[in-house]
């Protein structure tokens, strides 16, 4: 506990409680059935690039907000600054609510609230981390994300002026300022993802219907203006 | 894949090109002006979007008599306790510092010759493009033995803020047992869901509280917006609770007494404790004063929202007629957008793209139980006419209207970032 006393009492009460159970190994692989709903955005193992969110390869023991190249919400960035450090105790309660420790980040996960999940995913995790360095590397996941777009619609170059205007119609229930409460953030996502996610929306492949239905006329030229623009936003 | 049923847009450069208005300049005057009358869903988010797109090119002017703005919109959650008043409650500050020069006055006239609009308080504010979203007034005589002095003993709360609060204190006044009557209005109306989502608001707050009361709707109507969704989540939350009358059983043949509290449906009189009149509605009344209603509503063109009667005057949000969008907050919100598009367009040769319209309107029937139905439009010659919608299905599992109730509040957020800044 030594290295992370510069924590906030506030967060240090917190990961008190939570303590004995980061000292408990979790089960790797129940693990890795958790972290599929974490997939979609954070790449993991040998080849993890960063996407909607940082990779997480040797998360363990890293300041949060610290990759270079990633670009974090500023809410992570002050947690980063003022000491924040992933470590099971740390990721345990992040995980469990990620808004209750940085309100403004652009997670957009409510959180894992069952604790055994938690343990499992953090042992997971710990897998593709030196630190512990005794526990051995686990096969790489790093998957590109799994679609089955032309690949001419992925090269279309948006036109990010147009895309300024079409995100009118998406600011109405998703915060311009990556805000979240209730609706998940889409700002300062990699163009292909938000393309990808798009057209599986369009192709009834993703669930909701109001997103189905706003993808379902917006033509692959105004989805790749979207993704242009919205790439590009300033928190 | 196939790209879209619709035609695919080559380029928007050629499109922006067809569209573009022609420049207007500002007549005479330094840069171009604009006047929006109503700071609500359509006249903030217009303001709001014209100030910040322009980047200082456009002079904008909001008229808003207000100085907090409580949505209609969660007004019912509030009545049922699942928000605080404050909690809808919005200030001006934001249009403000992106800025939108907020004056809070009411607009009493417009002189459309000279181009100016009249504040109650004296002197006038001249313009190149006046936007008018002033929402909903009442139509006199509309339910027969209510008017507007008749608005505190029997509310409309169908204008939020103090008439939200008085409607829920009369609430919870009401004694074990009593009777809470709603008069409901004839299309079309502000957010077709809202009486029938403050039904359940009342019923869900009744539960808790006075459970043996009963609530009773007079409607003018056959059906109404989401009809058996609202039915199903009244019988499985509130059995026994609600009786609506519907017209086919003269629902519509209502007279109310606010003096002697009682409400005569097709001639038989019920004692009532609280009655909530909701009487049949027409634009906000300073259209009309521009000369640009016909009949109760101003008619738009669909493309930018211009009145039929002034190209240099727009009507957004409930007080236009458009076509097939409901009366709705997201909808106000969505044609400022158009509309805001459009006027920066005209006065500063920006680029005006194709209009496009949306609409989604999600009700809370009882804790975590949401349903939401929505639809997108398109402008046609004509009017703004539907191309695809949705709407929740009944017997969905719990998991699915609590997710639904979440975006909802995600909505709210959303929506009113996007109007106040
Ligand atoms: C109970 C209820 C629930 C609702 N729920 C929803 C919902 O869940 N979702 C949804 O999308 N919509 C909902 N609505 C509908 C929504 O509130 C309206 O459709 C929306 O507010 C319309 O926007 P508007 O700009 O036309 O008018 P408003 O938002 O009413 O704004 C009009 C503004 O103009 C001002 N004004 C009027 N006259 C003048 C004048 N002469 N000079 C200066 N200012 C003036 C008023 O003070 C007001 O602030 C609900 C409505 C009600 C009543």
């Amino acid at each position: 506990m030594a290295r992370r006393n510069i924590l906030s009492i506030l967060l240090s009460a917190v990961v008190l409680c939570t303590a004995a159970a980061a000292d408990d190994f979790g089960d790797p692989e129940a693990g890795e059935k958790v972290y599929k709903q974490c997939k979609s955005c954070h790449q993991l193992g040998e080849g993890a690039k960063h996407r909607i969110g940082p990779h997480l390869n040797g998360i363990f023991g890293r300041q949060a907000a610290s990759h270079e190249g990633f670009r974090y919400s500023k809410a992570l960035v002050r947690v980063g600054a003022g000491g924040l450090e992933w470590h099971a105790d740390t990721l345990d309660t992040f995980l469990e609510n990620p808004r209750a420790m940085a309100s403004g980040t652009r997670m957009s996960f409510k959180g894992l609230k069952d604790a055994e999940d938690r343990l499992n995913v953090i042992a997971y995790l710990r897998q593709f981390s030196d630190n512990p360095a005794d526990i051995p590397e686990a096969d790489p996941t790093a998957t590109a994300t799994d679609h089955n777009l032309d690949p001419a619609i992925l090269a279309l170059k948006g036109d990010p002026e147009y895309g300024a205007y079409l995100s009118s119609e998406c600011t109405t229930c998703h915060q311009a300022t990556g805000g979240d409460d209730g609706i998940p953030s889409i700002v300062l996502w990699p163009e292909e993802d938000f393309v990808i996610a798009m057209h599986a929306y369009k192709n009834k492949d993703r669930p909701n219907p109001v997103m189905q239905m706003m993808a379902g006329r917006l033509n692959a030229e105004e989805i790749a203006a979207l993704a242009a623009y919205f790439a590009t936003l300033e928190e | 894949m196939t790209l879209n049923r619709r035609k695919f847009i080559g380029s928007t450069a050629a499109v922006a090109a067809v569209l573009s208005a022609p420049m207007v300049k500002a007549g005479g005057h330094g840069k171009p002006r604009v006047v929006v009358v109503g700071g609500g869903a359509g006249g903030a988010t217009a303001a709001r979007y014209i100030a910040k797109d322009s980047k200082g090119e456009i002079d904008v002017t909001l008229i808003e008599p207000t100085r907090m703005y409580y949505t209609c919109f969660f007004s019912n959650l509030y009545l049922g306790g699942f928000k605080e008043i404050s909690d809808i409650g919005h200030t001006y500050g934001g249009l403000a510092a992106g800025g939108v020069n907020v004056v809070h006055d009411w607009a009493v006239g417009v002189d459309r010759d000279a181009k100016t609009v009249a504040l109650a308080g004296g002197g006038s504010v001249p313009y190149d493009k006046l936007i008018l979203s002033p929402g909903i007034d009442f139509v006199d005589g509309a339910v027969e033995g209510w008017d507007l002095s008749a608005q505190n003993a029997m509310p409309h709360a169908y204008k939020a803020g103090s008439q939200s609060e008085l409607l829920k204190a009369q609430l919870k006044a009401m004694p074990q047992g009593g009777t809470f009557a709603m008069v409901a209005p004839p299309n079309p109306y502000r957010c077709p869901p809202g009486p029938y989502e403050r039904v359940s608001m009342v019923a869900h707050f009744l539960k808790q509280n006075n459970p043996t009361a009963k609530i009773i709707v007079a409607d003018p109507k056959e059906k109404f917006s989401k009809m058996a969704l609202f039915q199903e989540g009244w019988n499985n939350h509130y059995a026994g609770m609600v009786d609506w009358v519907g017209s086919d059983f003269g629902g519509g043949e209502v007279s109310v007494d606010p003096g002697a509290m009682t409400l005569t449906i097709d001639g038989e009189v019920t004692n009532v404790d609280v009655c909530n009149v909701i009487p049949a509605m027409k634009a906000g009344r300073i259209a009309e004063l521009a000369g640009v209603t016909d009949g109760n509503w101003a008619p738009v063109n669909a493309a930018d929202m211009s009145t039929k009667a002034d190209a240099d005057i727009y009507v957004l949000g409930d007080a236009s007629q458009q076509g097939d969008m409901p009366k709705s907050g997201f909808s106000a919100n969505s044609q400022a957008k158009v509309c805001a598009n459009a006027v920066r367009g005209a006065l500063t040769g920006s680029k005006v793209f194709p209009a496009k319209f949306s609409n989604t309107c999600w009700s809370l029937i009882a804790p975590n139980d949401g349903v939401k139905v929505g639809a997108t439009y398109e402008a046609t010659q004509e009017k703004i006419a539907k191309v695809d919608g949705f709407i929740s299905a009944t017997g969905e599992t719990s998991d699915v209207r609590k997710a639904t109730y979440e975006e909802s509040e995600g909505w709210y957020t959303g929506i009113t970032t996007d109007m106040m800044g």
